[in-house]
């Protein structure tokens, strides 16, 4: 832009000093376009849990007890959450048991052990790669090499087994960054006492970064709770009236349960379908809130 | 770190680093797996029916004809995916650029706290509810009144693309402003200096400087969109068709394997092997998306660091 420089008193050296009518209009509406357009998102997502509620609430308050404790059924009055809530909270306990141990491990092996060599270049670029990877091809993996050729079926291991895979990537890079913020001085103070590098890790690096960790591995698993494309591809079934006594037994999720009851034409389902996104949602907020809450309570200000 | 001398670890150590190693390399064995399985079934799949006809062929309709050319053509599914792809970042790129102008240049630390928490929330909203309020609000509510019953479907790409362009907002706003905050000070104080209003320097400055990576976010939203199933499944509906029509009902790549899955397909069938070949197609496209994606924002990490 070309300005013309003029000598201006002290007083009106401030920003926009010399603005013609012309651009203090645009300047005005330029911010009311930013402003409607960053409201817009927020507008999109008041609205959307509006008509959750709108549609679900009702179904979800006459009769709360029933809705969470019976099967599915072809009446939608009668119809429930329970195989899918219940399989949901079975699948999440497997899925961190799976990818916790693993995701941190890795995030251990690649801080503060593995040496800086091109070996070490292609792991870190493979698990950024992974991150993009879209679910339903994890569905795929967890169809081709779980269910089929490790002959789990559509199982709770092989839900499990397939929502951990997709998951660790994201735990992998939480846990890097937990462990990236702890100060060298802490390992150094460890080492000036004669602690080897793992009793370092072990005592000193682990426990601080362990908020960090666990609060992105909670966020890692409220991601794959709602999850319905991996889980739909292996072949979890929806209509199912047991709970799982055995890895090898089949369950049914939320999110998998709410798909199917979107798809059905009579509008008493897409009433239950907003009840159990309203039961979901639920579950996400209660797991964001204790992700929040040992950030905010547990992690060390350096 | 690694290059500091210290005590002689024990020997139980050398076991540990040894599992650590392991978890680590795991990562990469689970992308083997992905392409095992997915050439496994796609190599198959590709014994039995044509690969020009996949490619080239616009009429998918698995198990009419067995693997005759033509009924396996992915293009039909390949335009209804570029379709929800053009039209998810038709509406999530301008929101989403705003969004990070407002947050980098404009918004109080308060209003930032507030709306990136937010912005969050939408981010992490399950996928299926998203396509459910496509379809119970989104087309009733906003695409049938406004552009008419009679021209608009009940499953259309528009809910879809709106849906999907709501997904992907949050990506493209945090990524941007991240690339918009990385514009060094000097180059904003330079153009105050020359009596820039705050219009000007975000508009001449600042996004101009943080292009790439502006760019950067919307290749990997693409590819993000590419990727997405159930809001398409559920909103943008099931009938693989070519058109540019957003009213109409599509079908994407993605939905055409979850279709195919909850119609219980036998393995070892061309309509089991079809799916993997399909898969084979998305991971390859959002491979090279999020591979371009990477680079350009490593680029721009170096720029101004």
């Amino acid at each position: 832009m070309s300005a013309s420089v003029e000598v201006l008193a002290p007083s009106k050296l401030r920003r926009g000093a010399t603005r013609t009518g012309l651009q203090i209009l645009l300047d005005v509406a330029f911010s009311a376009l930013l402003f409607m357009g960053t409201v817009a998102g927020v507008i999109a997502l008041a609205t959307l849990i509006w008509t959750i509620f709108d549609s679900g609430w009702e179904r979800l308050v006459a009769d709360p007890a029933g809705f969470l404790t019976s099967y599915v059924s072809r009446l939608p009055a009668r119809a429930g959450v329970k195989a899918a809530l219940a399989g949901s909270a079975y699948l999440m306990a497997l899925t961190a048991l799976f990818c916790f141990p693993i995701g941190v491990g890795a995030a251990i092996y690649l801080e503060e052990f593995a040496p800086r060599n091109r070996l070490t270049n292609f792991v870190e670029a493979n698990i950024a790669n992974l991150a993009g990877v879209p679910s339903v091809v994890y569905g795929l993996l967890g169809l081709g090499l779980f269910a089929r050729f490790l002959r789990m079926g559509p199982s709770l291991l092989a839900g499990a087994l397939t929502l951990a895979v997709m998951s660790l990537p994201v735990i992998i890079v939480a846990a890097r960054e937990a462990i990236r913020a702890v100060p060298d001085g802490i390992r150094l103070g460890a080492f000036a006492l004669g602690a080897t590098r793992w009793q370092t890790v072990r005592r000193q690096v682990l426990p601080a970064a362990m908020p960090g960790t666990l609060t992105g591995t909670i966020l890692a698993l409220s991601r794959a709770i709602g999850e319905t494309a991996p889980l739909l591809v292996i072949g979890l079934p929806i209509v199912i009236f047991t709970l799982p006594d055995d890895l090898r037994d089949p369950v049914s999720v939320l999110p998998l349960l709410i798909f199917d009851w979107t798809s059905r034409p009579q509008p008493a389902f897409a009433a239950a379908a907003a009840a159990a996104s309203i039961i979901l949602l639920a579950l996400l907020l209660a797991m964001n809130a204790v992700a929040i809450f040992l950030r905010n309570r547990y992690s060390i200000r350096w | 770190m690694a290059g500091i001398t210290r005590r002689r670890s024990r020997t139980g150590e050398r076991m540990i680093v040894n599992v650590l190693f392991l978890c680590a390399v795991l990562s990469v064995a689970v992308t083997v797996g992905i392409v095992a399985v997915l050439l496994v079934d796609t190599i198959s799949f590709f014994s039995e029916s044509s690969l020009v006809g996949f490619l080239t062929g616009t009429v998918w309709a698995p198990g009419q004809g067995d693997g005759e050319n033509g009924l396996y053509g992915m293009l039909s599914l390949l335009s209804g995916t570029l379709l929800i792809g053009f039209g998810s970042i038709a509406v999530g790129l301008p929101l989403g650029v705003l969004t990070a102008i407002y947050l980098s240049e404009y918004a109080s630390s308060r209003v930032r706290g507030v709306l990136k928490p937010t912005l969050e929330i939408l981010a992490g909203i399950p996928t299926v509810i998203v396509g459910f309020f496509a379809l119970q609000f989104i087309t009733p509510n906003l695409l049938r009144p406004i552009f008419g019953d009679d021209r608009v479907f009940i499953f259309n790409a528009a809910a879809g693309s709106i849906a999907v362009g709501l997904m992907i907002l949050p990506i493209i706003a945090s990524i941007s402003e991240d690339a918009m905050r990385a514009v060094p000070w000097s180059l904003r104080e330079a153009a105050y200096g020359l009596g820039a209003t705050r219009r000007q320097v975000s508009l001449r400055v600042v996004v101009p400087a943080a292009l790439s990576g502006i760019s950067a976010s919307v290749i990997l939203a693409f590819s993000r969109a590419v990727g997405e199933t159930m809001a398409v499944t559920i909103a943008a509906g099931n009938s693989p068709r070519m058109t540019w029509n957003y009213f109409e009902s599509i079908q994407t790549l993605t939905a055409s394997i979850a279709q195919t899955v909850r119609g219980e397909v036998a393995a070892g069938t061309v309509r089991y092997d079809a799916l993997f070949a399909l898969g084979m197609t998305l991971f390859l496209m959002t491979l090279v998306m999020n591979l371009i994606s990477a680079r350009i924002v490593r680029r721009f990490r170096q720029v101004y660091s």
